[in-house]
C-alpha cells in the first residue's frame, strides 16, 4: 500500500505532473521572456503562462459540429499524457530514472512522437480546412525530423552499449573522454527538437500569416489549454532528454545541487532553443523537407560511422 | 489529389485590413486566385463633393494611414493647377521633406511587414522600433505622427526651424545606420534569402503589361517613377537615382525598397541644405476656377493618382483617387503562378497592398431612361466597345496598329 501511494505520488505530485507542470510553464515563461528581450521586447511577466492557462481552462469548449468529438476532446488529454509519461524514464539529477529498464530509450522516443500525431488527429478531426493543412504539415515535418533526431539519440546508445537511458547516463557519467564524440549529433538533435516543438524556423504547421493557427485552429478553451500545457512539458521533456543523453554532468551531486543543476541544464536548452528562433525566418515546409533530408539525415548518418569507428578502436 | 478552396479573409492574420482572397489548393500548390475588393468602401470621392477644398484637405489626407500625405499632396497638386497658383519654393521643400519622411516610415513598416509574413519576427521588433525614429521627427515638424496636416492649398502650415532641420538631421544618420543592417540582414541571412528569392517572379514584360507601378515595377526593372518622370514639388531639384533591379521576385523588391530608403536620406539631407527661405503660403481663393486638373504623385507604394473636376465654386465637382494598390494588384495573380501556399502572404505583402485605399465603387445610372441598375464587368466591357465604335473608334484595329508601331520602334 505504502509503495502504491509513493508511485502516485511520485506520477501526479513529484516529479511527475504538478512538477512537470509547473516547470513547463516556468520553461514557457523563459523562454517568452529571452525570445522578448531578443528582440529588444520587455517580454511578458512571470505569472503569465499561467494566466495564460488559468484563462483558457476558465472558457467554454466549443466543439465543431462537423468534427468527430471524441478525437476532438481526447487527442490533447493523450498529448498531455503521452509527454508527462516519457519524463519517467529519465535520468533528472541522479544516475537512475524513477523507472527503467533496458529499451527504455525506444519508449521515450515513441512517447514523444505521440504529441504530433495527436496533433495531426485532433487537427484531422476538426475538419477546418487550415487544421486539415496543418495536420497535414505536422505529419510530413515529422517524418524530416524524426529520422535524424533517432539516429543521433542512436550513436549515442552506440557508444555505451546499452538501450538504457539510466545505464547510458551512467556510461557517460563513468567515461566523460565519450561525450565530446557526440557532439554533432547534439545540435542535429537540438535543431530536430526545434521541429518537434514546432517552433521557429519550423513553425510550418501553425504558421499564422498562412493557415491562420494550423492544427489549433478549432481549438478553444480548456482543450486549448491542454494542448499548450502539453506543448510546454514536451518541450521540459525534450530538454532533459537531450540533457541526460548529451550533457551528463553533475549526476553525482547531492540530490539539492543536483536538482538546481538540472534545472540549469534545461533552462540553457530552452534559452539555446529562443535564440535559434529568434535568428531564423520560417522555411517552407518543401525546404524543410529537404533541408532535412539533404543535410541532417547525411550528417547524422556520418555521426553514427564515427560513432561506431570510435567504438571498434576504442572500446573493444 | 483533390482541390480545396480556401478563403484568406476578410478576416485573417496575414491581412492587415479586410479584404477577400479565394486560393484554390491542391495540396499546397495554388491552382487559382481570386480576389474580391470592396470590404473597405467608405465612400470617400462622393464625400468630396460635398466638402470644401479646404475640407477635402483632411478627407482625402484620410483615404490612406500611412501614404496620408501623398493623398492630400495629389489631391492638392491638382487643386493648385486648375487654380493656378505658385506654390512658394520654400512650401515644395518642406512638402518633399514630409514626404520622403513619409516614404522612409512607410518602407520600414513594410519591412517588418515582410519579416512577420516569413514568420522572422525579429526583423519585424527591430524595424518598428527604429521607425519611431522617424515618426518621432514627423511629430515634431507637422505636430502629428500620422495624419500630418501640413498641406494646405497654396502652400503649407508650418514652417520647419533650423532647431528642427538638426534634429532630422541627427535621425538620418541613426537611420542610415540601422537600414545599413537591415539591408545586411535581408541579403545575406540564408532562411530570408530562402523565402524571397525566386518567390513572386513578374517579368519585365508582365509588369509593363499589367501595369504595375513604384518598387513593384521598379524590381522587374522598370523605370517608372513619378518623381523622375514628371517631377512635382522639389524633386526636380534633387540629384537622386531611380532605384531598379533585376531579380523581378520579392528578394528584389526588399532590395529596391532598402535602396529607396538610403536615397530618401540623401534627399532629405539635400533639401534641408538647399531650403531656400520666403514665404510658405500664397493666398488662395476659396472658389477654385471652373477646370480639370490629375495630379501624379510617386507615393511609398507607387504613382498615385487624383482627379480633380472644379465648377467655379468652393466644391470640386468630381474627384476620383486611383490608389497605387489598384495598378499593383492586378499583377499579384501572375506572381502567384505555381506557387505554394506558404508563399501566398509575402507574395501579396510585396506589393505594400493599401486595400482601404484601394476601394472604390462605379455606380452607372442610366440618365435618359432613368432606369437605375449595376453593370457587370462584362457589360462595362461591351458597352464601352460600343460607345467607342459609335464614334468611330475601332480599339481592336487600333491596338493592332499601335503594336505594329511599336515593332517598328524597336
Amino acid at each position: 500500500m505504502a509503495h502504491l501511494a509513493l508511485s502516485l505520488f511520485y506520477i501526479l505530485v513529484f516529479p511527475g505532473l504538478l512538477f512537470l507542470s509547473v516547470f513547463g510553464l516556468a520553461a514557457e515563461y523563459v523562454d517568452r521572456k529571452l525570445y522578448a528581450r531578443m528582440q529588444n521586447r520587455m517580454g511578458p511577466p512571470w505569472f503569465q503562462p499561467l494566466a495564460d492557462l488559468l484563462k483558457l481552462f476558465g472558457k467554454e469548449d466549443v466543439v465543431p459540429e462537423e468534427s468527430n468529438p471524441q478525437i476532438f476532446r481526447l487527442m490533447p488529454v493523450i498529448a498531455l499524457t503521452a509527454a508527462v509519461s516519457a519524463f519517467f524514464y529519465i535520468p533528472l539529477w541522479d544516475k537512475n530514472a524513477l523507472f527503467a529498464f533496458n529499451g527504455d530509450l525506444i519508449v521515450v522516443l515513441y512517447l514523444l512522437t505521440i504529441p504530433t500525431l495527436t496533433f495531426f488527429l485532433g487537427g484531422w478531426y476538426s475538419t477546418s480546412l487550415y487544421a486539415k493543412i496543418g495536420s497535414v504539415r505536422s505529419v510530413t515535418q515529422l517524418f524530416a525530423y524524426e529520422i535524424p533526431l533517432f539516429m543521433s539519440i542512436l550513436s549515442t546508445a552506440l557508444l555505451a552499449n546499452t538501450w538504457s537511458l539510466s545505464e547510458m547516463t551512467a556510461f557517460y557519467g563513468k567515461n566523460p573522454v565519450y561525450i565530446p564524440v557526440n557532439i554533432v549529433s547534439f545540435f542535429i538533435a537540438l535543431i530536430a527538437l526545434l521541429g518537434k516543438l514546432e517552433k521557429v524556423p519550423f513553425d510550418i504547421p501553425e504558421a499564422e500569416t498562412e493557415i491562420v493557427a494550423g492544427t489549433f485552429t478549432e481549438y478553444s478553451g480548456r482543450l486549448l489549454g491542454f494542448f499548450r500545457l502539453a506543448i510546454d512539458i514536451e518541450a521540459v521533456v525534450g530538454a532533459s532528454l537531450l540533457a541526460a543523453v548529451y550533457l551528463p554532468f553533475g549526476l553525482s551531486l547531492p540530490p539539492a545541487f543536483g536538482f538546481l543543476f538540472y534545472v540549469v541544464k534545461v533552462l540553457f536548452m530552452i534559452g539555446l532553443l529562443a535564440l535559434l528562433r529568434s535568428v531564423f525566418a520560417r522555411l517552407r515546409i518543401d525546404q524543410m523537407v529537404n533541408f532535412c533530408w539533404r543535410y541532417l539525415a547525411p550528417v547524422a548518418f556520418l555521426q553514427l560511422l564515427v560513432t561506431l569507428a570510435v567504438k571498434g578502436v576504442f572500446l573493444r | 489529389m483533390h482541390k480545396v478552396i480556401i478563403p484568406i479573409g476578410p478576416q485573417h492574420p496575414a491581412l492587415k485590413e479586410p479584404e477577400s482572397f479565394r486560393v484554390v489548393l491542391s495540396g499546397e500548390k495554388i491552382l487559382e486566385f481570386g480576389y474580391r475588393l470592396g470590404y473597405n468602401h467608405r465612400g470617400i470621392e462622393k464625400a468630396c463633393e460635398a466638402r470644401t477644398y479646404i475640407q477635402n484637405i483632411y478627407l482625402t489626407e484620410r483615404i490612406c494611414g500611412i501614404c496620408s500625405h501623398s493623398h492630400s499632396s495629389c489631391f492638392i497638386q491638382a487643386v493648385e493647377e486648375i487654380a493656378g497658383l505658385q506654390v512658394p519654393r520654400r512650401a515644395l521643400y518642406i512638402r518633399t521633406i514630409v514626404a520622403e519622411l513619409e516614404r522612409i516610415h512607410s518602407h520600414l513598416l513594410w519591412l517588418g511587414v515582410a519579416g512577420h509574413e516569413i514568420g522572422f519576427d525579429t526583423l519585424f521588433m527591430y524595424s518598428w522600433r527604429d521607425r519611431e525614429v522617424v515618426m518621432d521627427l514627423l511629430a515634431v515638424i507637422t505636430g502629428n505622427r500620422v495624419n500630418y496636416g501640413i498641406n494646405t492649398v497654396g502652400g503649407v502650415r508650418r514652417d520647419v526651424t533650423p532647431e528642427q532641420a538638426k534634429e532630422i538631421l541627427k535621425g538620418m544618420d541613426i537611420l542610415e545606420d540601422r537600414t545599413k543592417y537591415y539591408a545586411e540582414i535581408a541579403t545575406q541571412e540564408t532562411t530570408v534569402i530562402k523565402r524571397l528569392s525566386g518567390v513572386g517572379i513578374l517579368s519585365h514584360d508582365d509588369a509593363i503589361r499589367l501595369g504595375a507601378v513604384g518598387p513593384t515595377a521598379r524590381a522587374s526593372d522598370v523605370r517608372r517613377d513619378t518623381r523622375k518622370d514628371d517631377p512635382y514639388a522639389a524633386y526636380g531639384e534633387l540629384d537622386f537615382k531611380v532605384i531598379t533591379d533585376t531579380h523581378n521576385d520579392v528578394y528584389g523588391r526588399t532590395i529596391v525598397r532598402v535602396g529607396e530608403l538610403m536615397e530618401s536620406y540623401k534627399m532629405i539631407r539635400q533639401l534641408l541644405k538647399n531650403l531656400p527661405d520666403g514665404p510658405i503660403t500664397v493666398k488662395a481663393p476659396r472658389r477654385i476656377p471652373a477646370g480639370e486638373a490629375i495630379g501624379r504623385y510617386e507615393a511609398p507604394r507607387g504613382e498615385d493618382v487624383h482627379y480633380v473636376k472644379a465648377n467655379g465654386t468652393d466644391k470640386p465637382e468630381r474627384v476620383k483617387v486611383r490608389a497605387p494598390t489598384l495598378a499593383n494588384i492586378q499583377a499579384v495573380s501572375k506572381m502567384l503562378e505555381n506557387r505554394l501556399l506558404a508563399d501566398l502572404p509575402i507574395i501579396i505583402a510585396a506589393i505594400d497592398p493599401c486595400f482601404s485605399c484601394t476601394d472604390r465603387l462605379t455606380a452607372i445610372k442610366d440618365v435618359e431612361g432613368g432606369a437605375q441598375g449595376t453593370m457587370e464587368w462584362e457589360d462595362l466591357h461591351t458597352y464601352s466597345i460600343r460607345w467607342y465604335r459609335d464614334r468611330g473608334i475601332e480599339f481592336g484595329a487600333a491596338n493592332k496598329k499601335l503594336s505594329a508601331m511599336m515593332e517598328g520602334k524597336k
